[in-house]
């Protein structure tokens, strides 16, 4: 076994030791920091596909993260209001079931992330930073100035969306259930590194000249990438809508997106468990320095730039080495 | 629409615009010149608001004000290029988009310690307060025009000094070929450092101008970067004159948007719905006019290549 | 003329003032290796461009298996098995060498690519890369990664991807580049037997390669093809003596 492998089972571990300790002591709060980790990653996890695997530095993933949220929050507000989303030409209900709002999330910011990655695909480098990133504040503006599901206040769910035979209010089944999803997530993201698709993909970042002449299209294989990373991004959104109950613009702000690309480069672009390591240490930094003090952004702004500028390799990188492994 | 309010409106997008193009020209020259995307932009506009503030507060005079927000905003440009962003050039765009990211952290929560969470407010000069009665009859405020006015200037300065001066020629020199210029003997770090902070000095410039007419705050900068963003993705990345078409592009397909989109709808809905749908689609007209320039051209309507 | 397999006719290229291709008409019959040769910024790189799809001629026509491929994309041309290897080495770095072909054998195979089962395990793939690198000889080296070749190794791992296509035609860029003696001379053997599966466009440096290969030689001066014609006449002819052999020889 490598180091980075040793390192992913402790992480892995650790993330699901620390709540089941929290749980046995009751402290509910250290259980929904964890959730929040969790779900955090997942957002990480998403992005990580785009930008580990394919190259595609996205600066507006808050877009999908929001969209997941808001499908979360607009369902859910139908079902609390008993009025339907759409009566005709076919009646629409709201939901509070889990799964119907996790499916309307995928799909809702799958179709975002494919609209935005065809535009924003044919441009490359700096200009598809620039124009993620404005797609980006479209949707937050465009959620500001919608007056219908609470504009800038945003909207309140009271009661969390239920999960078929599980209690979710109970914060440790809350818990099980993110850590599940995030877990499913690292399976798959696994198994697409090593697919053919993963395989093309990864070349056409280091060379997208040999994956043409191989007779493959570096665009549509960015697109799938952009279109699964947004999806799950998405996924991440509504669970953490549903965490706090909450959806509101902030969501889609240009500092979701920051935050998101954050947490995969402290624990290492490229790295299968990079957004785990990097989700966790972010919201440790949040919690310790946070108290410490109400500038904790400043800290957090020169760690990262000393990340950035003398440890590229995040912090799985500086543990297990600097190359990243294959077999 | 009234004729008064639609050139109301258009007087309006052009002051917008003109702000636009002071930090679109100074995102596209660093990008031009250097190859560097710089988010921590928006910060220095900040800087420059917040200089402007705390000066023309103390001392009472706006103009002292302004001269505090381009030099504090040249200097902020200046020490940060010599800091941090020097380090980057030969870095990918991902080191530059994140280590230029943990600069509006620290330049966001910092100004935050020094000045707290509250807005300051600028006051607009004595002599420009109140309307001035335009040909027509129309009364616009002094201010906006002066704005307009400046930032013209300011335009036409700029293409006078790419094109006609030193300075200019080793700019353009540097955008053609970068090893070519250090072979000319000229000093390429330095020339790096004074396009930094000539770029910062305008963003500062457009930060106190606009605090005039707006609160100064933290993050006032983010959301005018990210508009000067759609700016050059419009003109083409290193174009000057590509910022300053975008620039007023976007600057009156805004304001007119919000005007003329309610306006529309209210044809085929009632008042209140019209409104609401209106402004939410008049919310996304820009970037909806950046999808149509990516279609169709996606170097830009000025830029050479993708 | 109908039994060329590739050809171009009359292209002609233009950048501002310099003409890079001004009216190439050359062809590649079944069998042979056709070399094409030429001083530096005669404009090889732009005609093999313009021939694989990297960039459309301004005039002229690119003609591949009897069809105008002249407005096709670069992936289009390579799904109907023209196959290119590249000047300065374009590889996945940091993949394996069997990683490389197997994107190779995908690429040929064509059809949607599968996300979930491992790309290695599928036999049919493998089995076509290792063949491919047996036959440049990499079999040794198939879990090595491509970072870690030799420079001659990976110009012999450019030859393998091109051949895990089972192309029609092969488009080589300068193989021999950078290479020592002896590579360049098992190279050339392998590439003398490739010559009967495919014919072979070689654009090529290395003039003992050229004079021990090529069946036919065209020189490229200035973007202008100015001879064509077996070794013995374009050693003879008195226009390329003067215009390239007599600078460098």
């Amino acid at each position: 076994m490598s180091r980075e492998t040793i390192l992913n089972a402790v992480i892995f571990g650790g993330l699901l030791a620390v709540p089941l300790w929290a749980c046995i002591v009751d402290e509910p709060f250290t259980i929904t920091l964890a959730t929040k980790v969790a779900i955090l990653a997942l957002a990480g996890v998403g992005l990580n596909i785009a930008l580990g695997l394919g190259g595609l530095v996205s600066l507006g993933h808050a877009a999908f993260f929001g969209l997941g949220g808001y499908a979360m929050g607009i369902l859910a507000s139908h079902a609390q209001s008993y009025t339907p989303l759409m009566e005709s030409p076919l009646l629409i209900e709201g939901t509070k079931s889990m799964p119907i709002i996790w499916l309307m999330a995928l799909i809702t910011s799958a179709l975002a992330a494919l609209a935005i990655g065809a535009l924003s695909l044919r441009t490359s480098g700096v200009y598809f930073i620039m124009i993620t990133l404005a797609f980006g504040q479209m949707f937050y503006y465009l959620s500001i100035s919608w007056p219908a599901y609470g504009g800038e206040d945003g909207l309140s769910i009271y009661v969390r969306n239920g999960f078929p035979g599980l209690n979710t209010l109970d914060p440790i089944q809350f818990f099980a259930i993110c850590f599940a999803l995030l877990a499913l997530a690292l399976w798959l993201n696994a198994r697409l590194i090593r697919s053919p698709f993963g395989l093309a993909l990864g070349a056409a970042r280091q060379s997208p000249q040999r994956v043409e002449t191989v007779g493959l299209s570096p665009f549509r294989l960015r697109l799938a990438a952009f279109v699964i990373s947004g999806a799950i991004t998405g996924l991440a959104g509504a669970l953490f809508a549903d965490l706090n109950r909450f959806v509101s613009p902030t969501m889609f702000s240009w500092q979701t997106s920051g935050e998101i690309m954050i947490f995969v480069i402290l624990g290492g672009v490229g790295r299968l468990y990079g957004p785990v390591a990097g989700a966790a240490l972010f919201i440790t930094l949040e919690h310790v320095l946070g108290g410490l003090s109400e500038f904790w952004h400043i800290y957090l702004g020169l760690l990262l730039l000393l990340v950035v500028l003398f440890a590229r390799g995040g912090l799985i990188g500086l543990i297990a080495g600097r190359e990243v492994h294959h077999d | 629409m009234t004729l008064i309010l639609f050139i109301e409106q258009v007087l309006n997008g052009l002051q917008f615009g003109i702000m636009l193009f002071l930090m679109a020209a100074g995102l596209t020259l660093v990008f031009g010149v250097m190859g560097l995307i710089n988010l921590a932009h928006g910060s220095l506009y900040m800087v420059g608001a917040f200089a402007a503030a705390a000066v023309a507060g103390w001392t009472g005079s706006f103009v002292l004000g302004l001269a505090a927000a381009l030099a504090a905003a040249a200097a902020a440009g200046a020490l940060v290029e010599l800091l941090v962003i020097r380090r980057l050039y030969d870095r990918d765009h991902l080191d530059q988009v994140l280590a230029t990211f943990a600069l509006i952290l620290i330049f966001s929560e910092g100004t935050r310690y020094l000045f707290g969470s509250f807005p300051l407010y600028l006051d607009i000069p004595d002599a420009l307060t109140g309307p001035v009665t335009l040909p027509g009859g129309i009364q616009y405020p002094a201010y906006r025009l002066a704005i307009i006015a400046i930032g013209l200037t300011i335009a036409a300065g700029l293409f006078w000094l790419i094109s006609r001066t030193r300075l200019g020629i080793r700019i353009r020199a540097g955008e053609a070929d970068r090893e070519m210029i250090a072979a000319l003997g000229v000093d390429i770090s330095k020339l790096y450092t004074i396009v930094f902070a000539l770029g910062a000095a305008l963003a500062g410039l457009a930060g106190a101008l606009v605090g005039a007419i707006q609160a100064v705050q933290v993050g006032m900068g983010e959301p005018v970067l990210i508009l000067a963003f759609v700016v050059i993705v419009i003109g083409g990345i290193g174009s000057i004159k590509g910022a300053l078409i975008g620039s007023l592009l976007v600057g009156l397909t805004e304001t007119l948007g919000s005007i003329a989109m309610p306006a529309l709808f209210r044809l085929f809905m009632d008042n209140s719905a019209a409104q609401a749908t209106g402004s939410a689609i008049a919310s996304m007209l820009i970037y909806v006019l950046m999808a149509l320039v990516l279609v169709w051209r996606p170097q830009g309507l000025f830029g050479a290549r993708v | 003329m109908t039994e060329a397999i590739l050809a171009t006719h009359n292209i002609t290229k233009r950048f501002g003032a310099v003409t890079a291709s001004d009216g190439v008409t050359m062809d590649l019959r079944p069998g042979e290796i056709h070399a094409v040769i030429g001083p530096n910024g005669a404009g090889k790189s732009t005609l093999i461009a313009q021939i694989c799809g990297g960039l459309k001629p301004d005039a002229g026509q690119v003609e591949f298996l009897g069809q105008d491929v002249s407005t096709l994309t670069t992936r289009k041309r390579a799904r109907m098995g023209l196959a290119r290897t590249f000047q300065i080495s374009a590889l996945a770095m940091e993949n394996t060498v069997l990683e490389n072909a197997v994107l190779g054998a995908l690429g040929a195979r064509g059809g949607t690519l599968g996300l979930i089962r491992p790309v290695l395990r599928d036999k049919t793939l493998r089995d076509m890369a290792l063949h491919a690198l047996e036959r440049a000889g990499l079999a040794d080296h198939a879990k090595t990664r491509t970072s870690e070749l030799s420079h001659g190794q990976r110009r012999q791992l450019e030859v393998a991807v091109a051949l895990t296509l089972q192309p029609k035609a092969f488009v080589m860029d300068e193989p021999m580049a950078g290479m020592g003696s002896e590579g360049s001379a098992r190279l050339t053997g392998f590439l003398d037997e490739l010559r009967a599966e495919a014919p072979i466009l070689l654009v090529e440096h290395d003039m003992d390669a050229v004079f021990a290969l090529a069946d036919r030689l065209s020189v490229l001066v200035y973007g202008k093809i100015i001879a064509t014609g077996t070794v013995a006449e374009i050693r003879a002819n008195p226009d390329v003596r003067i215009a390239y052999l007599g600078e460098d020889a």
